[in-house]
């Protein structure tokens, strides 16, 4: 995500301000036993990972992985029942909320980063994200490099124009950048004829083509500039609670049933207006299911 | 407060690859200077014309005058910039609209802020000169037309002189105006001083740095407009008419 790093840099701003939680004996499991609840931290549009339906309910891919691990925290404790509890969060709040205690799993996008691995812990990565380029469906283009000379859409001060300018720098050809101040007016650029790419997360470039007039006429290219591993986020420094959440993930994905929630929520037609991602599983993301790892960037 | 002042972030290479931040800045600070004289430039002309059209006895060309006027000032300018930048081409036949698209970055986002900013402001200078024009005695244009001048004689030798210096110091806020809204050609992707220190902020998350950096360019920038305005206001001053030259006392 574009603002993952600033959001990263704020959150540790806040962190640093917040004194540090003292941990119940029994770390997240045990709280959650003492207090009878569990309470998950959502986002309200990151679609489709976590986000509020017409109902305003948090639904989504992550939501849906959440949900089981209450399932296995349950079996874990022998606990007939065990309330949830939904906390909205956002990108810059939802590390200090973890660390705090507000929270005990954030159910929703996040990159799993070496800076906010000094502060939270990540489940096994679930997904991984890259930043790529969408193009007309006719075009020629399938690297970077091949867009030299050629006028491409980027979002004013995100992260893709600086990856895109060390491999420009790299591979020894320019792009004609046209920046635009979101993702809505860079596509536009695109969709107008400004421009002859887009370059940025490709699942938020997927999401775009979805929800455009023609999602036919577009399409994604291969070549990747950055990828980034999304996790849970749980507390550091608690072994055991991770280890439920790592084990919950790698069960579903021997059981077929991660595949199944991920053609459910990036193969299907989606709520609230029923719009069909089609985004099959990248390669990073096969790699990463067939061998679970917390490895951030 | 728990924030890591970094003043010597402008100094810092910018990822974007084409300097330091300061270099940003600096290239930022370009593009408002230009966005807005070109937009001042144009607009001036464009009010004075709309604005003396506000005037004449042809009904029909004050209703156009007046249309004008009612367009450009009632339409937020982020959406009239939009209206240039997305919108015109499509409706131009095909080709025009391609050739428009396929200007050079950023001078294809450049072009569009600028006409949308000297639209917006011809309009606001132009109720000022209709006011400056109405604010004059009647007996003044009566008066020229008895010694036998012309309409546009009129206007051009007893009229305008006198209604442009009354309205100097509105002018002048109207100028202050341009620079400042020169921003909204970050909408459409020009990198002008304010987009430039959001790129700072967003890359190098020192944002207090970066919006004072450019706090105090706008600043300099308008005030150094005041200072020259105010020059040639006195420099203009019709003698004897202390009230329009400000100077009184």
């Amino acid at each position: 995500m574009n603002r993952t790093l600033s959001t990263t840099f704020a959150a540790l701003a806040l962190a640093a301000a917040l004194p540090a939680l003292a941990q119940s004996p029994g770390g997240t499991l045990g709280k959650i036993r003492d207090a009878g609840e569990i309470r998950l931290g959502h986002r309200e549009v990151s679609v489709p990972f976590s986000y509020l339906d017409d109902q305003q309910k948090p639904i989504g891919f992550a939501m849906d992985l959440c949900a089981k691990v209450v399932d296995a925290v349950k079996a874990e404790l022998k606990l007939p029942a065990v309330q949830v509890k939904l906390q909205p969060v956002q990108l810059s709040n939802q590390i200090p909320l973890i660390q705090n205690g507000t929270i005990d799993i954030v159910c929703g996008p996040a990159t799993n980063t070496l800076e906010r691995q000094k502060v939270v812990a990540f489940s096994n990565t679930y997904f991984v994200s890259s930043i790529r380029a969408v193009v007309r469906k006719d075009s020629a283009v399938k690297t970077f490099e091949d867009l030299a000379g050629k006028p491409v859409a980027f979002t004013a001060a995100s992260t893709s124009i600086a990856l895109l300018t060390a491999r420009e720098q790299d591979k020894k050809f320019q792009v004609n950048k046209v920046l635009s101040p979101d993702h809505a007016a860079s596509f536009l650029t695109l969709t107008t004829g400004r421009t002859e790419a887009f370059v940025m997360d490709d699942i938020l470039l997927a999401s775009l083509v979805a929800g455009s007039n023609n999602p036919a006429g577009w399409r994604l290219v291969d070549d990747a500039l950055r990828v980034e591993p999304y996790g849970l986020i749980v507390r550091k420094d608690d072994p055991a609670f991770k280890a439920l959440v790592d084990r919950t993930l790698a069960a579903l994905y021997k059981s077929g049933e991660f595949t199944r929630l991920y053609n459910k929520w990036f193969m299907s037609p989606i709520p609230p207006k029923g719009v069909n991602l089609n985004f099959p599983m990248t390669p990073s993301l096969k790699e990463a299911l067939d061998s679970p790892n917390d490895r951030g960037v | 407060m728990n924030y890591p002042w970094n003043w010597a972030v402008f100094l810092q290479p910018s990822p974007d690859g084409t300097g330091t931040y300061l270099g940003t800045l600096v290239s930022g600070l370009a593009w408002t200077v230009m966005v807005a004289l070109s937009a001042w430039a144009l607009a001036l002309v464009l009010g004075i014309i709309v604005g003396v059209a506000r005037t004449l006895p042809n009904r029909s060309i004050v209703r156009l005058a007046t249309a004008w006027v009612d367009v450009f000032r009632n339409v937020p300018l982020l959406v009239q910039i939009f209206l240039w930048y997305f919108v015109v081409p499509e409706l131009l036949p095909a080709s025009m609209g391609t050739a428009l698209k396929q200007i050079q970055p950023p001078w294809g986002a450049f072009l569009p802020a600028t006409l949308g900013l000297a639209l917006f402001t011809s309009a606001r200078v132009a109720e000022q000169v209709r006011a400056g024009i109405q604010s004059l005695a009647r007996g003044q244009q009566q008066a020229a037309t008895a010694l036998g001048m012309t309409l546009p004689q009129t206007y051009r030798f007893v009229l305008l002189p006198m209604a442009l210096r009354i309205i100097m110091p509105p002018l002048t806020s109207e100028f202050l105006n341009a620079v400042k809204n020169s921003s909204v050609a970050l909408t459409v992707g020009l990198v002008e001083v304010t987009a430039a220190a959001r790129a700072i902020q967003e890359y190098s998350f020192q944002v207090f740095e970066a919006f004072t950096a450019a706090t105090i360019i706008y600043v300099v920038l308008n005030l150094a407009v005041v200072l020259l305005m105010r020059r040639l206001e006195k420099r203009l001053a019709v003698p004897g008419l202390a009230w329009a030259a400000g100077a009184g006392h």
